[in-house]
């Protein structure tokens, strides 16, 4: 398959051109999923990669630990609420936190463009700190390399991290189940809005934010009270659907989500509306989506409420046994449609 | 100044059940507009419906109607020296003969994805010595904005931006669907926001020269369920007008000066149509003054090699004369990540909506 | 074909305003609508507000949804 051309057998468009790595690889949609599978997961082929979770867990002398590592390469680097030092912090602690375990260590790897400014290196660096230290963790070990003009923008940073997974924690797609609930724990779409506003030309009111935050201290909480929590997942690139979409995959279920109940901002909705964009497929940085059976859900939502990264925690959908592996939107007119994973980036749209 | 969750469950339910009792017999309705197939999918409104009711994509879709060719030289254009192409976000991904403006970004070219033609402008002016080309597509909705944009870079004296335009004007596709002979459409959903620019005139043909309903219609989910009941009602008292759903936006006369700009700079001319071939005065070309302006005439460029692609079958699906899913490619060879034709990617492609909705590969049990 | 959203017009300066949607800002051309006044809902479209938008037809539809058992439906 060849740039998005296709090549049927019946003589569709050829091509005689190299396959190339696009943009939409890096969305968190389809095409990313398919390379990952593909190419990645296919060579380094182990149990214990298969789970496809947000961090491999493994047991050493008897203590289960979880290892994540993620790469950071947002645009612009300062961004209202955030910038690319406190998401890099953030990013790893939080999937660490979605293993049900809790973050220890992190490693933090720089890449620096000649010529970027030393402020700036030191302002992202004190926001890693100060990040650190709101979730509790330590950066141990690092490394630092300096490439020549333009061939990087700016910085790029790898945070890689190790977690004690609590003993209370079964975060595993096996146990999501028909009849559980889905929460999310605030508004959608906040971080995607504040980082890209700017790019289209659009001013948002001070209250739009990246919604970048620490997790961890809240899922240790919700762990520790309700342990019955089958899934935890924060929806990152590609969005909530897109997260929703991997679940329903890996567990084999179906989800139906209720479009009245999504918590999105109006500020958010604008902005949307405006580019052709849609909020479930934005990506949040402090957000996580929490499966959980019927009975126990106001207890979470108790919980959730009390945390400030959480206020205005809800519940948006149901899982079902139909529609295995599918997501399902009842919209606000009552129809019932497909609400697929995202294909390649979104793209801003007149039509 | 909105309904609650409550209400529009409740106005939504009156009119479903409204449809349901007008209904004797299947009629198929035609949503002209690509951001109506939008936004009937994304509210679920098909399921609602009942079966008898068929809603049929048309030709609204101003990317998927014009032939490979003008993609062709767009990325014929994208390869040419200090050149910088600006275009809509709804472009990129449409395939060509053999290439995607996305793919030749990926290799290099300079593209930039503008929100409002006028962004073009201020490329320009930052890029004296470089030309920059802004892909100009759209209905009425949107050729205004173009023309008001050259008539700024006059004023401007910006001598290094052109367009390449395709702008394509709808009644007259509308005009082909009802002659041809084998296209059944018992009623059209009229695009609200190209009436809002042209008025209500231009579309009066369809009731009165071919006593066939039209409903200008809006595009909440609200809006187009009251549209598709007032053309079942219509139908069902065997009346056949021009009606207007979308009041607060749509006046009868349009918007004269939108309409006086576009007239001012541009002409009606034939233009080609996938699935249609030429349609007469169904495309806009730019008035001898502002040749100055057009890409084409004053930028050379080899030839280009177009081919459409073998099987596809897009140009059936606008002018509704198949559905997505009678195409064998849907779905098989032919998907978003690897498309066969234009339908398949861009935005509003009836086939894209087909499919990225589950229409065809997914019903809810 | 036809993505647009409606706003209020709070800023105008000649043929450039400045509108407001649920508290976002962008500035738009009024080039297509040159009798736009600041306090006006417009319909905006690549950058461009392309019509007014009439507030009491817009009233009247939302009370329409809002009371549909009890109005008469145009047909």
């Amino acid at each position: 398959m060849l740039l998005g051309i296709n090549t049927a057998k019946d003589g569709g468009i050829m091509h005689n051109q190299e396959e190339l790595i696009l943009l939409g690889h890096g969305s968190g949609g389809r095409l990313s999923h398919d390379l990952i599978k593909n190419i990645m997961v296919s060579a380094f082929a182990n149990p214990l990669l298969a789970e496809l979770h947000d961090g491999a867990r493994f047991s050493i002398g008897g203590t289960k630990l979880a290892f994540t590592t993620d790469s950071y390469v947002v645009k612009p680097r300062f961004f209202p609420g955030g910038d690319i030092g406190k998401l890099a912090v953030c990013g790893t602690v939080n999937d660490l936190a979605m293993c049900g375990a809790k973050p220890l260590y992190l490693s933090a790897g720089f890449i620096l463009e000649e010529g970027l400014p030393v402020v700036e290196l030191k302002q992202i660096v004190e926001s890693m700190r100060a990040t650190a230290k709101v979730a509790g963790i330590d950066i141990v070990t690092g490394d630092t390399k300096v490439v020549e003009r333009g061939a990087v923008d700016g910085i790029y940073i790898n945070t890689a991290g190790i977690g004690a997974v609590l003993p209370q924690a079964d975060i595993t797609a096996r146990r999501v189940k028909p009849g559980q609930v889905v929460i999310v724990s605030g508004y959608l779409g906040d971080h995607a809005i504040a980082v890209l506003s700017e790019r289209h030309g659009l001013t948002l009111p001070a209250q739009i934010i990246s919604d970048c935050a620490p997790l961890n201290g809240l899922i240790q909480e919700l762990l520790t009270e309700v342990p019955a929590i089958s899934m935890l997942r924060d929806p990152t690139r590609g969005g909530l659907a897109t997260t929703l979409n991997e679940i329903a995959a890996d567990a084999g279920v179906g989800i139906i989500l209720e479009e009245s109940t999504l918590p999105v901002r109006p500020e958010v909705q604008a902005v949307c509306e405006l580019l052709g964009f849609e909020p479930l497929y934005l990506a949040n940085e402090g957000k996580v989506v929490t499966f959980v059976e019927k009975e126990d859900s106001e207890k979470v939502l108790k919980i959730m409420r009390q945390h400030p990264v959480s206020a205005a925690a809800c519940i948006i959908g149901t899982v079902t046994d139909k529609t295995a592996g599918q997501v399902a939107l009842r919209t606000m007119v009552g129809g019932l449609r497909l609400l697929d994973m995202l294909s390649g980036e979104q793209l801003p749209r007149i039509c | 100044m909105k309904l609650t969750a409550e209400e529009t469950a409740r106005a939504a339910d009156f009119f479903t059940q409204a449809i349901a009792k007008l209904v004797k017999h299947p009629v198929r309705l035609m949503e002209v507009c690509g951001t109506h197939t939008v936004s009937i999918f994304r509210s679920g409104i098909r399921q609602l419906l009942p079966d008898t009711v068929e809603l049929v994509s048309g030709p609204g879709c101003p990317v998927c109607v014009t032939p490979n060719e003008y993609l062709d030289t767009a990325i014929a254009y994208s390869g040419r020296k200090n050149t910088i192409l600006t275009t809509f976000g709804d472009m990129l991904k449409v395939p060509g003969s053999q290439s995607t403006l996305m793919a030749e970004k990926t290799q290099g070219a300079d593209i930039r994805i503008v929100y409002s033609p006028l962004d073009s402008l201020a490329v320009a002016r930052e890029n004296p010595e470089k030309v920059v080309i802004f892909l100009a597509v759209g209905f009425e909705t949107t050729a205004p904005t173009a023309a008001a944009t050259i008539l700024q870079a006059e004023q401007q004296g910006l001598d290094n931006f052109f367009v390449l335009s395709a702008h394509k004007l709808v009644p007259p596709a509308l005009r082909t669907i009802l002659s041809a002979p084998d296209i059944r459409v018992d009623g059209f959903l009229l695009p609200g926001h190209t009436a809002a620019i042209s008025g209500l005139a231009p579309y009066q043909f369809v009731a009165s020269e071919y006593q066939v309903p039209a409903v200008v219609t809006g595009f909440e989910a609200l809006d187009i369920l009251q549209g598709i009941y007032m053309l079942l009602a219509q139908i069902a008292n065997n009346k056949a007008e021009v009606a207007n759903q979308y009041r607060r936006v749509v006046k009868p006369a349009g918007n004269e000066a939108a309409c006086r700009i576009l007239q001012q700079v541009y002409q009606p001319a034939p233009a080609i149509w996938r699935g249609f071939g030429e349609i007469a005065d169904s495309g806009l070309v730019l008035k001898p003054q502002y040749s100055g302006f057009d890409a084409k005439a004053r930028l050379p460029l080899a030839a280009v090699v177009t081919r459409e692609p073998s099987g596809c079958r897009c140009g059936e699906v606008l002018c509704g004369r198949i559905r997505p899913e009678d195409c064998p490619h849907f779905g098989l060879s032919c998907t978003p990540e690897h498309p066969v034709g234009a339908c398949m990617v861009s935005v509003e492609g009836a086939c894209a909506a087909w499919y990225k909705y589950g229409q065809g590969r997914w019903n809810y049990a | 074909m036809c993505l647009a959203v409606p706003a209020k017009i709070i800023k105008r300066s000649e043929f450039l305003g400045t509108v407001d949607i649920s508290g976002v800002t962008r500035e738009v051309s009024l080039m297509l609508l040159p009798d736009a006044v600041v306090g006006d809902y417009v319909l905006v479209h690549a950058g461009f507000a392309i019509q007014a938008i009439d507030e009491e037809e817009a009233l009247r539809t939302l009370e329409l949804f809002k009371e549909l058992e009890q109005y008469e439906i145009d047909s």
